[in-house]
């Protein structure tokens, strides 16, 4: 589906170049994650460079471009996740609502509770629904039993999850469906209200039906959350996102071709490269 | 939206306890790991700073006098090495041939397959005291051997059977699959891969289980306290009784006043040994992980 | 011989030898069995109800009671475990959780090294060490006390490396969701790690009990080996293992088949606890 560009364009392409976001195209967005100069390397080799981009608040930010381009690493330093990986280091600057993300002096684990982060695969906890929706919560300082119950139900409609797992809240949240767990898994992050929600190409793990009903999720959560989406899929970034950023991978290492509004890079794009990748959807 | 900031919770207490519980969790396992660290170090220096003024070439080499308060611990040796000898002698060949038929014969799940390898499991925990009875019933009465090396030695390969097999049939299970198939490619029959391929290729894995089941021997007292017997003589022959170091520390610690000297030198030579042969087994781990090039 | 006839020769001489080696636990039990007959023929529940320990090769000539060994046996190892499992969790977590990454690994060789030091030494140790130290608290110091301390030793290596495999086993992803959550460390052991690998854990715990129960001779070292039921853990008492070490060299008779019996008693006990883990394992496998 997707056409790759000429060899001689990518060469010709300066990774250096780092557009940001038209914020003459629209006034009323403003950022409230900001990546400056953001160059990710796992034990010496450079997976990112130099990538500066702001999340809009409230918006839903897409990420896409091939694979290994550096899209999930991108996504997992904006929480921090890339300090999981021993070799990985960060350098730049990542500001969440001006306040840093980088360093030592980050409370790593305030900082992921603003900022969720839902997986590629499913990765819901060995224990009951109910175990998974509510010890978070008791580990963030939820202690009220009845409270927890409540913000487990509410969380649960949101996903549309309830009416399918009430009867069975205290059975292994393992026995759910692939798409079902995945719902688990939004619904835990949702629970601890983050500001920012990374989600890693969260349907590309489901079945076409599990995955239609995500998509719609995330667009019921536009406004309440700033939401930044990797995706490989462009009809569903071309759906649902409000800004768009194009990741290339030049020998290997990720830059950041093009941002903007999803609308301006699919039909007035600054660069040759997403000319080239997002016609690939029409081709 | 309203009644959801309601019930987020943000509003919770603001410094929430879980980051003393985390400091607290982190001092009691340092605490632990300090504690268990200190523990080893103490029995170690303790029996070198007692043993080591005891502990020459001459200890090795002399026979002990005075009960053994007072010489060395030649027969002790001798006889130790003549009762791993017997074990090694009944144990390999007979763990090699269970572990060459679990592993390339017969299936996994296979009645036979499951009804040895519980069977081994079940051996593995039996306590060695309970050994030491068998031994003694079967070896050294029904079979008229008397308190010998060779009843301590059977009784031994007994014990040390379900690890050497266990560690050899998983040696040979590491070999890959291509080997096997190649071998059956060139049309040779199942034995004549296992003795020409893949016992050669899985020798460093079978060397690892051979020296784990001599670790496993040397540190053994009970079971041979009733086959091998705890006679202080050099032994002239299979038949005779000899104790081994591990039984030596235990007699003159236990049975002989002011044995303690050469008690705590005995101990460093046995755990001298075991160390050499834990090194041995990373050694040879080494070179295995080398020659695969992993 | 033609090829397809040695190779049929091969693989029944192999399944021989692995029939030789899958009888020999048969063979114990059968042999335990048989040597304990007089014993529970002539004995029988004199073993519990008899008014002391004065064995002697005819039934008729002593009294037989091996309750205290069987209490010695049940306390000593119940107090390892109580103070080895908690320790060697521990260790356990903090190989896995929370040294860095050079520590752990020096850490977990040296409880290898732990696991390697021979019972003897383990009770040598205990009999020149600790013994005096405990006797100076109240003598005599060869207690029930000193042999907890002594096995809770020995098999902390087992709970420890143990464990530590099956936390190793808990899949990152796991773990990888825990940190997304922003839950602390302590968090998600508790949370996440420790049920996740409880299965595993709990079999540790039960392989550990299974070596304190047979354990000898670090036993007989410092336990003092008084036959009686302690009135306190700083009283000595004697284990079954150690009743069949310092008898068997001289019993005859009715009491060698007594002392027999109790070694049928520890391989029972064993045994159970062997099934327990094995059970627990499958339960597990059930699940994944």
């Amino acid at each position: 589906m997707e056409t790759e560009p000429p060899l001689e364009r990518a060469e010709a392409f300066r990774p250096w170049h780092t557009p940001s976001p038209r914020e003459d195209c629209c006034p009323a967005r403003r950022p409230i994650l900001r990546a400056l100069d953001v160059t990710v390397s796992y034990g010496g080799t450079t997976a990112l460079r130099n990538v500066s981009l702001g999340i809009n608040r409230g918006c839903i930010t897409a990420i896409v471009g091939p694979s290994g381009c550096g899209k999930s690493t991108f996504l997992m330093s904006l929480n921090r996740m890339t300090d999981l990986v021993g070799s990985a280091s960060v350098i730049g600057d990542i500001r969440l609502d001006e306040q840093p993300v980088l360093g030592d002096a980050v409370d790593l684990l305030a900082l992921r509770r603003r900022v969720g982060l839902i997986a590629q695969r499913p990765n819901p906890f060995p224990l009951s629904i109910r175990r998974n929706m509510t010890f978070p919560l008791r580990e963030h300082g939820v202690r009220d039993r009845a409270r927890q119950t409540e913000i487990m139900e509410e969380c649960l409609h949101r996903v549309g999850l309830w009416t399918e797992v009430r009867d069975r809240l205290d059975r292994p949240a393992l026995g759910l469906s692939g798409g079902q767990q995945q719902r688990l898994c939004l619904a835990r992050a949702l629970a601890l209200e983050p500001e920012v929600l990374l989600l890693d190409e969260p349907c590309s793990a489901l079945d076409p039906m599990a995955s239609a009903i995500i998509e719609g999720l995330i667009e019921e959560l536009r406004g309440r959350y700033t939401i930044v989406i990797v995706t490989h899929n462009l009809a569903q970034a071309r759906r649902i996102a409000d800004d768009m950023a194009l990741f290339w991978a030049t020998d290997g290492v990720g830059t950041l071709v093009e941002a903007g509004t999803a609308e301006q890079l699919f039909t007035r794009p600054c660069e040759a490269l997403t000319r080239a990748y997002v016609s690939g959807m029409r081709g | 939206m309203t009644t959801r900031e309601a019930t987020a919770p943000r509003g919770a207490s603001a410094a929430p306890p879980r980051r003393r519980g985390d400091r607290l969790a982190a001092i009691l396992v340092w605490a632990v790991a300090t504690l268990v660290a200190g523990v080893l170090l103490w029995i170690v220096l303790d029996l070198l700073r007692h043993g080591l003024v005891h502990l020459g070439h001459a200890f090795l080499l002399e026979a002990p006098r005075d009960a053994g308060r007072a010489g060395g611990i030649a027969p002790v040796l001798a006889t130790t090495g003549l009762i791993l000898a017997v074990t090694l002698a009944v144990a390999v060949p007979l763990g090699l041939a269970s572990a060459i038929l679990l592993s390339e014969f017969i299936r996994r799940g296979s009645a036979f397959a499951q009804f040895v390898r519980r069977s081994l499991e079940v051996l593995a925990g039996v306590p060695s005291i309970v050994f030491g009875l068998f031994g003694n019933a079967l070896f050294v009465h029904y079979f008229g051997m008397g308190y010998s090396v060779a009843a301590g030695g059977l009784t031994l390969a007994c014990m040390v059977l379900p690890l050497f097999v266990r560690a050899s049939e998983e040696a040979l299970r590491a070999v890959p699959d291509d080997y096997r198939r190649a071998a059956a490619g060139l049309g040779l029959t199942r034995f004549a891969a296992v003795r020409s391929v893949l016992l050669p290729v899985a020798l460093p894995g079978i060397l690892v289980a051979l020296v784990l089941s001599v670790g496993r021997a040397l540190a053994e007292a009970a079971a041979l306290l009733f086959t091998s017997g705890y006679v202080m003589r050099m032994p002239e022959s299979l038949a005779d009784s000899g104790r081994t170091l591990a039984i030596h520390v235990y007699e003159l610690a236990m049975n002989v006043p002011g044995g303690e000297g050469n008690a705590y030198a005995t101990a460093i030579v046995l755990l001298g040994l075991l160390l050499l042969i834990n090194l041995g087994t990373a050694l040879i781990g080494r070179h295995v992980l080398v020659r695969t090039g992993e | 011989m033609s090829p397809a006839r040695t190779e049929r020769a091969v693989v029944w001489s192999l399944r021989g030898a692995a029939l030789a080696a899958a009888a020999i636990v048969g063979l114990i039990v059968a042999l335990l069995l048989v040597e304990s007959i007089p014993a529970i023929r002539n004995l029988a529940l004199r073993l519990v109800t008899d008014s002391g320990w004065y064995p002697a090769p005819a039934a008729t000539d002593g009294s037989f009671r091996i309750t205290p060994m069987v209490v010695g046996t049940l306390l000593i190892t119940a107090g390892a475990v109580v103070i080895a499992a908690p320790l060697g969790l521990a260790s356990a977590l903090f190989c896995r959780f929370f040294a860095p990454p050079g520590v752990a690994a020096i850490y977990r060789r040296l409880v290898e090294l732990l696991a390697g030091i021979p019972g003897v030494i383990y009770g040598f140790w205990g009999l020149v060490v600790l013994v005096p130290l405990i006797s100076a608290l109240r003598p005599p110091g060869a207690s029930v006390l000193t042999a907890i301390v002594v096995l809770a030793l020995m098999i902390l290596p087992t709970v420890a490396l143990l464990s530590e495999s099956a936390l190793r086993d808990v899949p990152q992803r796991h773990l990888q969701a825990a940190a997304a959550l922003g839950l602390s460390r302590w968090g998600t052991i508790a949370g996440v790690a420790l049920p996740a690998a409880r299965s595993g854990i709990v079999t540790a715990v039960i392989l550990a009990t299974g070596r304190a129960i047979g354990e000898t001779l670090a036993v007989v070292m410092v336990v003092g080996n008084i036959v009686q039921i302690p009135s306190s853990l700083l009283q000595p008492a004697r284990a079954l293992t150690g009743n069949i070490a310092l008898e068997m060299g001289y019993a005859s008779g009715d009491h060698r088949s007594a002392l027999f019996f109790s070694g049928l008693i520890l391989l029972v006990l064993v045994m159970l606890l062997t099934a327990l883990a094995a059970w627990l394992r499958g339960d597990e496998h059930d699940h994944a």
